[in-house]
């Protein structure tokens, strides 16, 4: 058993060296971690600013100059553009000057004066439609705050319906706290599998696989001695992008690190026995390479990452239960941002944890197989 | 026969050489290509199984969203109200009479929302003044806003519904706002993520497949093997370039087809300016692969450096998911360098608004150019490799 251990750590020992003892390869495990999670903080947001708008306004009064001001004063919105006349309105679209044209009719003023609603129209760049959503919403909220206002300025009786609003554990609703969590697993799930299958591949490729069979190492052993560095790279990459989420975009976290790392390690469990699978039927480093992209890219536009899982046909949202990244993503939003204890993860653990069961437990036999 | 006519002749038939050069190179390679089971994985399985998940699986539509309805004090006036929100199609709703409980279910993730009803709601409602509680599960920022919106079009429905019964309308001097979509009417979510799709498979081919490959090239010494034939190097980047070109092309013809006849996107634009568009952006794509195969020589960091450099840029840096214009400066100026704004800004258009020349002309002058100078780039880093 001393001996089984000993043997092990040796093992540990030696894949950590061949991991890392090369510069090149050290800087391709953390540096592209670490920039993508700068990159997609960055970019992957949902949340609009710098929105270009023109407008049309044929009322010219200082009814419709408060409306606008208050667009312009939102900080979503700039105007690029002031329109003479209704042809005006679809070159500004079209050529992408515009996402929003904004016409006010000639009796605007006129009617709010009277106590009667006015109608302002608002055309939005459908192309991508959820962008023009978006900021037809903001738009949307706008109005609404400038009805309040008004009503308030000019003794008219409020709105009869008023709704407040709240936000849990993201109050002012920043699709950056949804990310970059998230990007704890799904960066870490990447690299995890990718290093795992090679590790093998590349055994292989240089023929020292055949030299460790004449080791007296067992299948077992050399399976865990793969498996071990693998999974304290994937924490390493965990915490360099936990890090960059709390220093650099300053999320604050809202849950326990031991809950965190618990759950990671069963979510690295999975990958790495996944990996395992992958490196086992491979026998090249670029079939390596190239099957854990085939792989990855399903896996995480199926986790819920970018596109909600609640929007997918059922089939699909069926096949996400065995999607091991599904689970990560939600663990890292529930402790990082509800500060979810151990207790509340379990419908997301036990997943995880008869994932890693199954694909380790294949891998091994599967490693049994090949070498006996 | 004269000298002059000699040499006419002569490099006439130097001509028909490297011409029959050529084509014997690029049926070698074309060979290389459909036997390569990796070739075959990221050329077709890649792009069906692409076209298959953001054709059907993906959606950023919000529908059928799970909100609790909490009916403090139960009355005509609020079962209306809680009516309306179970008829929306964007809501389904599950009432309950207490917040506690309510606050649970969002706990266990069984409910996206929560609309407080206060037990004194119908009261202050005829008095003129009632207030409605809104808490959504803010985690999914962007899910979040869309159900808010969706909860204000339901309540504003309720008030006219009312107006319309003889109850005092909604706020006398108000701004109503009446939005229209252009383009995307329907508000389908997949009009822009099938036409962006094309931006993924063609980066998938141009870019990530042809270095893969010619980095192995590299790796085998099999590139020394061509050098010491007569072939020029030019002659051999483009025998490379060839096949995966046509492999892209096909791929092209799938999503558009699969767009237009599975899908239902309209396509508004001319199938011809797509394909021109289309094939400077593979050009660029293609040439970025073998630039950095050479250079990298090496298969593990050439498509490591793909992936980095081409198509996490397509799905993330060029408006095909989120919009540009709300990125921070620095990033926006770092999408000006990457071919993937220009095409998708192209392909978005072409589907959807149709031939529009100011967006058309200037995006697809800047791929001409790119793929003038990056072709010119592959050129000189193999060249300079080879010898």
């Amino acid at each position: 058993m001393a001996d089984a251990i000993l043997r092990i750590l040796a093992l540990i020992h030696k894949e950590l060296l061949t991991i890392l003892k090369e510069p090149r390869s050290r800087v391709s495990l953390f540096l592209p971690p670490v920039l993508q999670c700068l990159i997609f903080g960055y970019a992957a947001t949902y949340d609009l600013s710098n929105v270009p708008y023109a407008v049309l306004d044929q009322d010219r009064s200082a009814a419709s100059h408060e409306l606008l001001a208050s667009l312009d004063g939102s900080g979503v919105f700039h105007r690029v553009a002031q329109l003479h006349n209704q042809n005006d309105i679809a070159p500004v679209i079209d050529q992408e000057t515009a996402l929003l044209v904004v016409v006010i009719g000639q009796d605007f003023q006129r009617r709010l004066a009277a106590g009667l609603p006015a109608d302002i129209q608002v055309i939005a760049d459908g192309r991508n439609s959820n962008t023009a959503g978006t900021a037809l919403g903001y738009v949307g909220a706008i109005v609404d705050s400038f009805n309040a206002n008004w009503a308030a300025n000019h003794g008219a009786p409020s709105p009869p319906l008023q709704v407040t609003m709240r936000a849990w554990y993201n109050a002012n609703l920043e699709t950056r706290w949804y990310m970059v969590p998230a990007l704890i697993g799904t960066l870490t799930f990447l690299q995890t599998l990718l290093l795992t299958a090679m590790s093998v591949a590349r055994e292989r490729e240089q023929g020292t696989f055949d030299q460790l069979l004449v080791t007296p190492f067992r299948p077992f052993e050399i399976m865990v001695g793969k498996a071990v560095p693998s999974v304290l790279i994937g924490l390493i990459q965990a915490t360099l992008i936990l890090l960059v989420a709390q220093l650099w975009f300053q999320i604050p976290f809202a849950g326990s690190y031991v809950t965190l790392y618990a759950g990671l390690l069963l979510f690295l469990l999975a990958a790495v026995g996944m990996g395992l699978i992958l490196s086992a039927v491979v026998a090249t480093m670029q079939q390596a390479m190239l099957y854990t992209f085939v792989i990855m890219l399903p896996f995480a536009l199926l986790s819920g990452l970018t596109t909600p899982l609640s929007n997918m046909p059922d089939i699909f949202q069926d096949f996400t239960y065995l999607n091991p990244l599904r689970y990560a993503i939600d663990i890292a939003h529930r402790v990082y941002l509800e500060g979810a204890g151990l207790g509340q993860l379990v419908p997301d653990l036990w997943p995880m944890a008869i994932i890693a069961a199954v694909t380790l437990s294949s891998a091994s036999w599967l490693f049994r197989g090949g070498l006996e | 026969m004269t000298k002059r006519m000699a040499r006419k002749l002569s490099s006439q038939g130097a001509a028909a050489a490297r011409l029959r050069r050529l084509a014997a190179l690029v049926r070698k390679e074309s060979y290389q290509l459909f036997r390569d089971p990796s070739a075959i994985a990221i050329g077709v399985v890649m792009p069906a199984l692409l076209i298959f998940l953001f054709g059907f699986a993906l959606s950023l539509d919000v529908k059928n969203v799970p909100v609790a309805v909490v009916l403090e004090a139960p009355s005509p006036t609020v079962t209306e109200l809680a009516a309306g929100f179970a008829l929306s199609p964007y809501f389904e709703t599950q009432e309950t009479t207490s917040m506690a409980r309510a606050q649970e279910l969002l706990l266990q993730q069984k409910v996206d929302g929560i609309i407080r009803l206060r037990s004194d709601f119908a009261r202050q409602l005829n008095s003129g003044s009632g207030q409605i509680q809104l808490v959504v599960y803010g985690t999914d920022a962007n899910r979040a806003r869309i159900i808010e919106v969706y909860a204000q079009g339901a309540i504003a429905q309720y008030l006219a519904r009312r107006a319309a019964e003889g109850h005092p309308s909604p706020g006398g001097a108000s701004v109503v706002m009446q939005s229209r979509l252009w383009f995307n009417e329907a508000n389908d979510s997949h009009y822009f993520l099938v036409p962006g799709l094309i931006v993924l498979i063609m980066t998938l081919i141009g870019a990530f497949l042809t270095t893969l490959v010619m980095a192995r090239e590299w790796e085998r010494g099999t590139l020394e093997a061509l050098f010491v034939t007569p072939v020029r190097s030019s002659e051999i980047v483009l025998s490379k370039m060839i096949p995966y070109f046509a492999l892209g092309m096909v791929g092209l013809a799938l999503c558009i087809f699969a767009a237009k006849f599975v899908f239902d996107v309209p396509f508004r634009g001319s199938v011809l300016i797509l394909t021109g568009v289309s094939t400077l952006y593979l050009l660029v794509a293609l040439a970025i692969g073998l630039s950095i195969s050479s250079i990298t020589k090496s298969q593990f960091v050439a498509s490591m450096a793909t992936m980095i450099i081409t198509f996490l840029p397509a799905v993330f840096l060029s408006g095909f998911l989120f919009d540009l214009h709300s990125m921070p400066t620095v990033i926006r100026a770092i999408s000006y360098a990457l071919p993937a704004r220009y095409y998708v800004s192209l392909l978005q258009t072409l589907f959807l608004a149709g031939n529009i020349w100011g967006v058309v002309l200037p995006n697809a002058a800047v791929l001409a150019v790119m793929a003038g100078a990056l072709m010119a780039l592959a050129r000189v880093v193999t060249a300079k490799r080879l010898v």
